[in-house]
Formats: structure tokens, sequence, C-alpha cells
């Protein structure tokens, strides 16, 4: 059979492929500018850690720009990464909503005030740098001695780099407001509390012709030049602001860095141990399935039976492969999905043997009897998948409007089972039956087929 | 003619028995929505849920409780969970709250706890995950609804094998919902998002089953054109048996493992499903397929006469 010989090679790449990506410890996809790790993601409910949705803190008609919603997302996830955390995940949900997990964070509090802080405003004393060193420094990020709550991280901390006294901080300043100078161009000014000026007038005093770095979020915005002691607790910021950057500076000192005012309206925290304990079970739950499933298949029909227990062999490693590269997170409920798509995967196969047997009882040749087996049961395989990926695309976008991973992750591999099933026990299948039956005389042996 | 080789069980005949039969197994559920309704959880309503571990053996509930009063939670339901676990339902906590409360439950009862599940739900948040929930039910049944009657375009009243599909999975959308109902009452059990998924899966194996069961219908009405229709669907329910229950014992075995190995956290989700799934294909064989032949006579012209049927 021609047309089952040209599919031995495709299926026998896909194979390897798929041995290939499932490889414990992947060291990931290199080639030319083309970089792609791989690896098993774990959701929080089997790893544990903290999971957050937030909402934006505005009424429910306004208009909330997906720019801003972007914008909030990439300042979290800044924050986020402050936590040490690895593979922080930050989205966005819906059309005002943003998920935050954090697998292996333990403390939900310290996420929640982490995510939810203003920008830092920090005066920073820039000592006897030069006007140049000190440019060069411009719109990079610095290290000061004001530490904040976040722990730092220290992939990303060399002990080369200079550490920079802060002098006072953005809880010092009271008021923030937009005006232009005299030439017209933006600035924005400040007026400092009773404190904060004092602290301030004495060190712009004792450091005249200095430079000062205002820095935000621990990034350089501006460098000015101490030009005289400032006195008296206003103060003002010019850099190569227009109008509206000068505004956003000041809405972000006056109520934090982020474009929309967020709150949060869920938060989820799995302890460590729960999410081993189910990795556990659900695993050995998996291998117990899959074994009673292929051996139900092999005993009750025979031959074609062990045929589809090798297929199904291949669905599993096919689609752990998928799951890997998309990558698909796997939560709880999605590792049941998977489960349940094995019995998915079987059903075509199921369909297709009874359809085989009939057709053999009718007197039917072997060879005949799987063509006829195939051709006929194939509308009923069709029609029912995809009913079943209506259901869950509509489960995947009920799942990402709401941050409800859980729903998402489930509805994926769902999704992803039917396709792979409708390859590896459709197509697959038959060619393993017909390169057996290529080396077997099974012709006289119906007993093969449980007939 | 092989067809009438086959042994004929005859399914469509009896079809007013299985009605019945459905019928006995859904009231209870539906008594049992109407009386005590969905318990729904706090996915849904908004609330905060502990999940605590406990070193040592476990206060009990009164004492636990009146810690949460003086926090401000009354109403807090406790459940006990194994032997050293804790499970709190508040109203939506503050943020810090939960950190408070462990601190005072371990200083008060002199014992190490740990913190094991954290879910927090603001109740406007809640309000609207069960109302798109509604919406997605709906789009699923919709979405399903046209497909069908597009796929069997080639038959004569495609729709009514969308519509009958469709009405087979109400049939288990409500059994799965009274059966949560019920399980709500005395087991304490809570519809979550995760039970939403389940009743999402149910919809669309049962939608499933009864696809391959209309599929030979579609195919021996092109080759049988002389049967009268019920013999023609009595014919393909009983060529469809045994696909329908070795599919349905592969599935239900796979969910049994789930059961008795998957863990606490997705057992009643896989309970639910075992349920659903078990209906779903009752209701294939049972309902949709015979609500065809119904629909075909036109019976219910003769449902409130007194000519028997």
């Amino acid at each position: 059979m021609k047309s089952n010989q040209r599919w031995i090679i495709p299926i026998l790449i896909l194979l390897a492929l798929s041995i290939y990506i499932n490889l414990p410890n992947h060291p990931g996809i290199h080639l030319g500018n083309f970089h792609k790790e791989i690896k098993t993601q774990l959701g929080l409910d089997l790893v544990g850690g903290v999971q957050a949705l937030l909402e934006a803190d505005l009424p429910e008609d306004a208009e909330i720009s997906q720019e801003n919603l972007q914008t909030a997302r990439g300042i979290i996830e800044d924050r986020v990464n402050g936590l040490g955390v690895s593979e922080a995940v930050v989205q966005i949900a819906g059309d005002r909503r943003i998920l935050v997990e954090l697998p292996g964070q333990q403390d939900p509090d310290q996420a929640l005030s982490t995510i939810k802080e203003t920008a830092l405003l920090e005066f920073v004393d820039f000592g006897d740098l030069s006007v140049q060193e000190a440019s060069i420094l411009y719109n990079t990020k610095i290290k000061t001695d004001y530490q904040t709550s976040a722990v730092e991280d220290p992939s990303t901390s060399s002990p080369n780099e200079p550490v920079f006294h802060t002098v006072i901080t953005g809880a010092s300043i009271k008021q923030v407001g937009v005006t232009t100078d005299a030439i017209g161009n933006p600035l924005v000014i400040f007026e400092m509390t009773p404190e904060g000026s004092i602290i301030f007038s004495e060190f712009t005093a004792a450091n005249i012709g200095s430079m000062l770095a205002i820095v935000l979020d621990k990034e350089v915005i501006s460098t000015p030049r101490i030009e005289d002691a400032i006195t008296g607790g206003q103060g003002s910021i010019s850099g190569n602001f227009t109008i509206e950057s000068a505004n956003d500076l000041a809405i972000q000192l006056r109520y934090g860095s982020l474009p929309i005012p967020l709150k949060v309206v869920q938060t989820q925290t799995i302890g460590p141990t729960l999410g081993e304990d189910s990795l556990n079970k659900s695993l050995i739950a998996g291998i117990i399935g899959m074994v009673v499933v292929m051996v139900f298949m092999a005993l009750y029909y025979r031959l074609p039976g062990l045929v589809a227990d090798l297929a199904l062999l291949m669905y599993a490693l096919v689609t752990f492969a998928v799951y890997r590269w998309i990558p698909v997170t796997l939560t709880l409920p999605g590792i049941a999905g998977f489960i349940l798509t094995l019995g998915v995967a079987v059903d075509a196969n199921v369909l297709i043997f009874e359809r085989m047997k009939e057709e053999l009882r009718r007197g039917r040749t072997i060879q005949q009897a799987i063509s006829l087996g195939w051709e006929r049961a194939w509308p009923s395989i069709r029609d029912s998948n995809l009913s079943t990926l209506i259901t869950s695309a509509i489960l995947y976008w009920f799942g990402s409007t709401f941050g409800a991973s859980i729903v998402k992750g489930f509805s994926l591999t769902l999704a992803i089972g039917v396709l792979v099933s409708l390859f590896t026990a459709v197509t697959a299948t038959r060619v393993f039956l017909h390169l057996l039956l290529d080396k077997i005389k099974a012709e006289d042996r119906p007993e093969l087929f449980g007939v | 003619m092989e067809c009438n080789k086959e042994p004929m069980l005859n399914i469509v005949k009896h079809r007013y028995l299985y009605f019945f039969i459905s019928l006995v197994v859904i009231l209870p559920g539906i008594a049992a929505l109407l009386f005590w309704g969905l318990p729904t959880g706090i996915d849904f309503t908004g609330g905060s849920l502990l999940e605590i571990k406990f070193e040592s053996a476990l206060p009990s509930s009164e004492n636990v409780l009146e810690i949460l009063t003086e926090f401000g939670f009354p109403d807090a339901k406790i459940q006990t969970a194994g032997d050293d676990k804790l499970i709190i339902r508040t109203k939506t906590m503050s943020e810090g709250a939960e950190a408070s409360i462990l601190a005072e439950i371990e200083s008060r009862f002199k014992t190490n706890v740990v913190l094991d599940r954290f879910e927090s739900v603001g109740p406007s948040i809640g309000k609207e995950v069960a109302q798109r929930a509604a919406g997605a039910v709906g789009l699923a049944a919709l979405g399903i609804l046209a497909y069908i009657t597009y796929a069997f375009r080639g038959v004569d009243h495609a729709f009514r094998y969308g519509a009958a599909a469709i009405m087979a999975m109400l049939h288990d959308v409500i059994l799965v919902l009274g059966v949560e109902s019920i399980l709500g009452h005395f087991l304490g059990w809570e519809a979550d998002a995760l039970f939403l998924t389940a009743l999402l899966t149910v919809i669309g194996f049962s939608v499933h089953d009864s696809i391959v069961v209309f599929d030979r219908i579609r195919e021996n009405e092109r080759l049988h054109r002389q049967l009268d229709y019920e013999t023609l669907v009595n014919h393909s329910i009983v060529q469809t048996l045994d696909r329908s229950i070795n599919t349905q014992l592969t599935v239900m075995l796979t969910l049994l493992t789930l059961v008795l190995f998957g863990g606490n956290t997705i057992r009643h989700f896989v309970i639910i499903l075992l349920i659903g799934v078990f209906s779903g294909t009752y209701s294939s064989i049972f309902n949709a397929a015979p609500i065809l032949v119904v629909w075909e006579n036109k019976e219910w012209k003769t449902w409130f006469k007194r000519t028997p049927v």
C-alpha cells in the first residue's frame, strides 16, 4: 500500500523529534538567531506559589487602553522579578485584568505589596562623577544604598558595580506639578516635606558643583548639576521632557508608576508540599490509567489492540512534546485533561476496530476490512472530535478572560489531545497495522482480530 | 439484508421506559436544586478560603471560630480535611488578614501551622465569573447545534439531530447540577471553577457520543432507504453499542484511576466527570436517538389522547 509507506518517514521524524524534545534537562534549541528553551512548565497547583488577579480600579464602563494595560504589565513584571522568583508569569487577562503567577513564592502579602508598590523616586549623590560619566548612566539602571523590601536577585548583581548613596526618596516629596521654564521646556516641579527639605538643603549646600541623579525605580531619568544650595524645599526636574512625558512622570511620582490604578480581586496561594503531593499522585494516576487502557485494548482487540497501544504510546510522547514546545503550563486539571484524552484517542481506534470487525464478519478480506473500517469510521471521528474542539475553544476563551489558568490549561490540553489523537489514532495506527500485516500472513488468522 | 441477522435488541421500542428512567434519576436532583440550590464556591460568590495544616492535633472548630470572630468573620465555615487540616471559608478577607489569623492560631494553640492553600476572590469578580460561565455553556450549546446541523446537512431534518443532541446534553447538565446540589448539601461540596470545567467536559463528551450514533443513522439512511425510520434508528444504536460500551469502559477506567490515585484536590472534579460521562453515554443511546423517532412520528400529538402510543 503506497499511501501507507508514504507516511512511514513523517511518522518516524515526528517520533524522533518528540523523543528529542522530551529529553530530560533539555539544553534548549539554538539555531542561529533561533533560541528556544524547552522544559516542562508546571502550574502553581503543582509546585506551590502565589497567584494574584489584578483589576483596573476604574469604573466598569471606563475605557482602558491596551497600551496602558501593556505598560502596567511590563512594570509589574519588573517588580516581581525583584522578588527573586524564577519563572514569574505576568499576563493580561481580558480587557481590564492582569494575572500574576509566582511559582515557589510563599508569602502572599509580600508578593502583593511588591506588585502594588508605587514608583520609587530617589535623589542620588553622584559624587565626583564628571558630566560625561553621569550622562553615560542616563537611562540606565543603577544601584543605590537605599534598599527596597524586594529581595535582591543575586544573579543580576555584580560585585564591581558601584553603589550610590541615596539622599532622599519620594517619601519626602509632598507635591508634584508640571510647568515650563523660561524658554518653554517642560519641567516637573516638586515640593518637599519639612524634614526632606532640611536634608536636601544641607546636602546641596555641601556639594555645589557635584552631580546629582534623579532615579525612578532605580533608573536614572535626569542628571542635573547642583548649581546652588536648594533651600525652601522647592525643586524642579528638567530633562528632555515633552509636556506629555513630564505629565507622565508627575503622575508616576504622585500615584506610582502604573499608568492605571490596579486593585487585587483574587489571590491564591498553594503551599509547596501540597503541590508536590498533587504532582506525584497525578503522575501515578496517569501511568496507571494508561496501563489499564492499554491492557484492555490488547485483550479485547488482539492484534489491532496492540497496534493501538503502540499508537497510544506515540500519542503520549507527541502530546508531551507539544506541551513542552508551546509551552503548556501543566496544572492538575490539565493532567486530568490529558488522561481523559487518552480515552478520546482510544475511542477513535475503538470506532475503527468495531467497523473492521463488522466488515470481517461480513466476509471481507482483512485488507478490505481495514480500508473500509477506516473509511466508514472517519465521519463519526471527525464530527465528534470537532464538537469537542468547539467546546475546548469556548472554555479557553472563558479561561483567558478571567485569568482562570486552571480552566485555560485544561481546555488547551483537551484541544491538543484531540488534534494529536486524530493523527496517532487514525493515521499512525493504520500505517502500523499495514506494516505488520505485510510481515505476518494474517489473512487466514482472523482470531488475531478478535473475530 | 444483513441487518436481519444482527441480534435485534429493541431499544427504540421501549423509548418511553428509558425516558422514564432518565426522569426518575433527574427528578431528585431538580428537587434538590429547587430546595437547596447549587452550593457555589468562592470562585463564583467571592470570599476567602484557607487550608491550614497543623503540626499537632487539630483544635476544635469552636475555638478556631472564636479567633475568626475576633477578626470579624463570625460567619466563617470551618471544615476538617484529612486528620491534620482545617479548611476555613469566610467572606473576602482584606490583604494581610490571613497572616494575622495564622499568627493568632499559632500562638493560641501553641503549635506550628502551614498555610497549604489560600484563595481570595472579590465579590464582584465572582458574580461576573458566574454570569460568564452560564454564557460559556450557552455558547457551547449553540456552537455545537450549529455544527451538527451543518455536518448533517445531507440528511432530512438536519436541525433535529442538533436539537436532539442538545436535549440529551441538557439531560446530562441537569443531572450533574442535581448531583452537585445533593452532594453539596450532604458532603459540603461547592461548585467552583473546576466543577465548571467538569461540566463543560461532560457537555463535550455527551455530544461526542450522540454524534457517533447519529453518524450511523446518517450512513444507514443512505444505505437502507426502504427501512422505516424507527427500525433504522434502532439498528444504528445496536450497531454502535459495542463501541459505546468499550469507549465508556476505557474512559471510566481512566477516571477511576484518577479517583483512586489522583489525590484529594481533583477528586470532586473527577467524580463529577465520572457521573457526567456515564450519563452522557446513557443519554446519547437512550435519549438522543429515540428523541429523533419521537420527533419523526410527531408522537406528542398522541401523548394526551387515550389511544396508546
